[in-house]
């Protein structure tokens, strides 16, 4: 009975795209609705040839890895996708022509920019906590997934989301909300695969067999929730035709303003800082094989956290139309948190406690270790940032982008590099990875390159600030912008390079992931019987 | 008093000293006595379970 459910659904959803691809109003509109109508066409045919065939219940005495390891590659593919289109995009600003006059419209940097941001963020970063989330909530819950296939779904459709949103980018489908850049269709079906998402995430954690919640999958919770209120909330738009990409927003003026940045803060705070602390306190003692330095920190780290991350958001819109109360508040927020981010980068660092001989053996672990380094790092950056002088000074500067990849390539990049590593022996049931060798080579190309890539945007940046505001003695400015942009030409070249080493990192990295799955011994299977602890 | 004026009122007073407060017995609880014992059964839950989901009539040691 499904199944023919499951038929008349796909076949009316192929009928309406093919209604919408009709009388689309523009492109990217258009093209969206051919790739929905073929999807679910293909879909139809498949499930067609399945009718009343026999289905093989999955077995229920064994944890659901298949997603997960579907996860694993699709993290490593899109990170390489966003890596690259990012070391494009360094290099179109250090050298214009590479805007290609023939493609203007298409591939130049303002097309490109926000495929770069979603690519890492959403399809590299957001693939890596939906499979490690996967990964965690079953161990620590000792409970296969639940919902069956509702978690293939939640896989499959947020690959849709991503291609949708990029195709979307290309072809100038945008609201021009950063970080919330897709349309309001893409925003519905993203609404519809996140709320499937938290489904097979807390009906895991209901059925659990270990009386207690393990901190990660709180972190981890805390993610899920937070990002779809902010992805609700953020896009509140009206359609302007249900056959076309443009929508309007409600908000309007400052209250915008300050809705997008309370959603782009906080998707820093609980996609890229949360999420990825749920994944660090999963990982890093299992890598370290002890229990976290203090649960009792860690709990306190999570409320601190929940508590204070929510208000951060105004001081991205600090000197504008926004009343100063508001943004004072932002700014206070900000500082404050500097020390639940701390006091998270020391309970990671301190599970070492005892096990500090492991970061000359193992580079894994000392992935992981830097990647807390740069939290610690960039978590300090950041509220600094935050005081009204110091982004007098910043704002609108390359100190900021410098500031985003640090945190970005060093702490995202690096635990989820640390992450990969750690599953993909254990996904596919492999002794150990392929080589160790070559997860050194990827640590100090990343290293280096994420070093290169922050110290040139210092450098620019700040020299780009002190620019802006110099005064001559009748009180003229004394650069004009252009003059700004010919200066930073050096530092735009090293940006580069150091992009170039992080996404040769990389590669490095999904040839040994890959060759772990193909060369690597298989895990002996357990020739006697172990007793149950 | 008009809405906005209220509720910042509101915000600025009783709601922040209430979101303390909870904050703070957060922190009580956390550190109440007896509670080592269960964080710590709770810190090794990573290292158990690798392998298979606990059966319907296994029991959890």
């Amino acid at each position: 009975m499904g199944q023919y459910i499951k038929l008349i659904v796909l076949g009316l959803v192929a009928l309406a795209a093919a209604i919408a691809a009709n009388y689309g109003r523009d492109l990217a509109y258009q093209v969206h609705a051919v790739l929905i109508m073929l999807i679910a066409g293909a879909m139809f045919l498949w499930e067609v040839r399945q009718t009343d065939e026999p289905r093989i219940p999955a077995p229920q005495n064994e944890y659901m890895d298949g997603v997960i390891r579907a996860g694993v590659i699709a993290t490593a593919f899109w990170g390489i996708a966003g890596f690259l289109v990012g070391v494009i995009i360094a290099f179109q600003l250090a050298f214009p022509a590479l805007n290609l006059d023939w493609a203007e419209g298409y591939t130049n940097f303002g097309r490109l920019r926000p495929l770069h941001t979603s690519a890492v963020i959403f399809a590299f970063g957001g693939n890596a906590l939906i499979a490690s989330s996967f990964f965690i909530v079953q161990r620590t819950c000792a409970a296969r997934l639940w919902g069956g296939n509702l978690s293939w779904f939640v896989f499959w459709g947020y690959q849709l989301f991503i291609v949708l949103a990029a195709t979307g980018y290309l072809l100038g489908g945008t609201q021009s909300k950063e970080y919330a850049e897709p349309e309001w269709y893409i925003d519905i079906w993203l609404t519809i695969v996140w709320v499937s998402y938290l489904a097979v995430y807390l009906g895991t954690i209901i059925k659990r067999r270990e009386p207690h919640i393990y901190v990660a999958n709180w972190f981890l919770l805390s993610f899920i929730v937070t990002v779809a209120m902010l992805h609700l909330i953020n896009n509140i738009s009206i359609p302007v035709s249900v056959y076309g990409s443009k929508s309007v927003q409600v908000f309007a003026g400052v209250q915008d303003a300050m809705v997008q940045w309370w959603y782009g803060h906080n998707a820093v705070g609980f996609f890229l800082t949360a999420g990825f602390l749920g994944m660090m306190y999963y990982f890093v003692p299992k890598q370290a094989n002890r229990p976290v330095f203090s649960y009792k920190l860690s709990i306190i780290h999570f409320w601190a956290l929940i508590f204070l991350y929510i208000w951060a958001g105004p001081h991205h819109l600090h000197y504008t139309a926004l009343p100063d109360w508001a943004s004072t508040l932002g700014m206070v927020f900000s500082i404050i948190l500097w020390m639940p981010s701390w006091g998270g980068m020391i309970n990671g660092l301190m599970t070492l406690q005892g096990a500090w001989d492991k970061l000359r053996t193992d580079p894994v672990l000392r992935m992981m270790v830097t990647s807390l380094a740069f939290y610690g790092m960039s978590t300090f950056e950041g509220p600094m940032m935050s005081i009204r002088a110091v982004n007098s000074l910043s704002h609108y500067t390359d100190w900021t982008i410098g500031h985003v990849h640090s945190g970005a390539l060093g702490w995202n990049g690096l635990i989820t590099f640390g992450a990969l590593y750690y599953l993909t022996p254990v996904l596919w049931k492999r002794e150990a990875l392929y080589s160790l060798r070559l997860v050194s080579w990827h640590f100090w190309l990343a290293t280096i390159g994420i070093v290169l890539y922050a110290a040139s945007m210092w450098v620019t940046g700040i020299m780009e600030g002190l620019m802006w505001r110099e005064v001559d003695a009748n009180g003229f400015l004394v650069n004009s912008f252009a003059d700004t942009v010919s200066a930073k030409f050096p530092m735009y070249v090293v940006r580069g390079l150091g992009g170039t080493l992080f996404l040769a990192g990389a590669c490095v990295m999904c040839y040994n992931l890959w060759m772990t799955v193909k060369a690597a011994p298989a895990k002996a299977p357990l020739s006697t019987a172990v007793p149950a602890e | 008093m008009e809405t906005y004026s209220l509720l910042r009122e509101f915000a600025d007073s009783w709601m922040l000293l209430l979101l303390f407060t909870v904050f703070l017995g957060v922190f009580l609880w956390v550190i109440r006595p007896g509670s080592r014992a269960i964080h710590r059964d709770t810190a090794a839950i990573p290292f158990r379970n690798d392998d298979a989901p606990l059966g319907p009539e296994e029991d959890r040691t």
